[in-house]
């Protein structure tokens, strides 16, 4: 009789676990519970930003710790008629718009890109998946062509908007000026000592190496300093972000 | 020394700070565990070393665990993050919480502490005999831990915890800027992403054998210990 209550017990507790499982679903779709879950985010950047020295940087590799093939992931062509014919062309004809809140708009090539100053790093590029890829990078930094442009003092945001499109809409993504000044965070145009494959987002992806791989924009096309991510895309900074509730600091 | 109080006597086993710890780490640990093996079916695949994904070789294929497992229960890694990364907070500083208030209130000396001759063979075979035959407490002292119990809570406390939340933060790049030396600890941050899923493991191990025993050792009289402090001795059978 004990042991079959004690079996029932168990029982019981193993469906229990199942209601409180589903139960954290019911849980997420109340608004109010849901924002504060939501305020999880905001700890962590506080609490992150507040460990981490501004110019940190993110751990860098020898050659020979680089993965032997770096895996592509999300689009691995635009596919639109625009960046068939860009890439037809090797890219020559590609420009790289720097807009938005400066007092130099620029229309930069590749050979622009590739005058300035360069920085090359071997990093870890992490999946929000889970998965990493470590391969070297090359191009000039973000700060150092938004020095050129002239930062206006209201711009709080750059918006990376890119040539592949997602649900008829192109894909973007923002990060604010802690990052964009950052010394790793660069424009670049070669990967592995070799130009940007197009799976790899040809000619040109941002690297922000201390968040994940969803912010390393793909296929630039644009860059805009903005004061506010209000008026961009549903408001919320990103494809993802906006889309399927992804964090927009990805740091963690 | 006084005389061991009998069975059926209420005692004052558990302060305040240790249970409500208890609940808000149970409640941490579903949620953790719900929602990182909703992340875990994202990529599924674990490796050991610094970098890590599909073209290279893995160490664990992970089955795809079905949603009456996760949180939330259909496939969304955006939500299953949102719930992992909060109650990650909660974990980590309820734990520091309660260590801070256990050093204080000197719960981890009076309880947790092992006493001399505790860990002997002699001692451990005789606790292990112990518990094979149901009898989990001390006649003399029935309220106090007996070394098995002891060293689980020693290890999920001071090493299975500490360990999830080390291994978790490695594998924020974030972190990783911040704290460089953590991802160089545990040899890169696939390492550490494998053996942030073992130590889960470890901790889902300890909690299936910590709510057998309390079915065992009286469901009623230990849940109401851990909700009001206060808790029975029981009769258990002759040595």
């Amino acid at each position: 009789m004990i042991v079959r209550r004690r079996g029932l017990l168990g029982l019981g507790l193993a469906s229990g676990g199942g209601l409180l499982l589903a139960g954290c679903d019911r849980i997420a779709a109340d608004p109010t519970a849901r924002a504060i879950l939501f305020k999880g985010e905001d700890m962590q950047r506080g609490l992150q930003r507040a460990l981490t020295d501004r110019d940190a940087l993110a751990p860098e590799f020898r050659a020979d710790q680089r993965s032997p093939f770096f895996r592509p992931n999300g689009t691995r062509d635009p596919g639109t008629p625009e960046y068939g014919r860009l890439a037809e062309g090797r890219f020559a004809d590609w420009r790289l718009a720097v807009g938005g809140l400066v007092t130099r708009p620029l229309s930069l090539s590749l050979a622009d890109l590739g005058s300035l100053p360069q920085r090359a790093q071997i990093t870890r590029h992490d999946c929000v998946e889970g998965w990493s890829a470590i391969g070297k990078w090359q191009g000039p930094r973000l700060g150092d062509v938004l020095r050129v442009a002239g930062l206006r003092d209201a711009a709080r945001y750059l918006v990376f908007r890119c040539a592949d499109r997602y649900g008829g809409a192109p894909y973007y993504e923002s990060i604010d000026l802690r990052d964009a000044f950052h010394p790793q965070t660069i424009l670049a145009w070669a990967l592995n000592d070799r130009f940007l494959p197009i799976a790899n987002g040809a000619p040109c992806r941002l690297r922000v190496e201390r968040q994940l791989g969803y912010k390393h924009a793909k296929y630039l096309m644009s860059v805009e300093a903005v004061a506010s991510l209000d008026g961009v895309g549903k408001g919320r900074g990103g494809y993802w972000e906006d889309n399927v509730d992804y964090d927009w600091y990805a740091g963690i | 020394m006084a005389p061991p109080p009998p069975p059926g006597t209420s005692v004052f086993r558990h302060r305040l700070a240790t249970r409500v710890w208890h609940w808000i780490n149970a409640v941490a640990l579903f949620v953790l565990v719900g929602s990182g093996l909703g992340i875990s079916n994202a990529h599924p695949r674990l490796y050991w070393g610094v970098y890590g994904a599909n073209w290279d070789p893995a160490w664990l294929e992970l089955p795809h665990f079905p949603g009456w497992l996760t949180i939330p229960g259909s496939y969304n890694l955006a939500m299953s993050r949102r719930w992992h990364l909060f109650f990650a907070l909660v974990l980590a500083f309820a734990l520091l919480a309660y260590m801070i208030a256990s050093l204080v209130n000197r719960h981890f000396r009076r309880d947790l502490a092992l006493r001399r001759g505790e860990l002997s063979p002699a001692h451990l075979a005789e606790d292990v005999r112990d518990h094979l035959a149901f009898r989990f407490h001390d006649r003399d002292d029935p309220g106090r831990y007996n070394t098995l119990q002891k060293l689980s809570y020693v290890l999920v406390v001071f090493v299975l915890l500490p360990l999830v939340i080390a291994t978790g933060l490695a594998l924020s790049p974030g972190m990783n800027a911040a704290w460089p030396w953590l991802l160089d600890l545990f040899g890169g941050r696939q390492s550490a992403r494998s053996i942030h899923f073992l130590t889960m493991a470890a901790l889902v191990g300890f909690t299936v054998v910590h709510l057998a025993l309390v079915i065992l050792a009286g469901t009623r009289n230990e849940v109401r210990s851990m909700l009001t402090g206060r808790w029975r001795v029981p009769r258990e059978p002759a040595a």
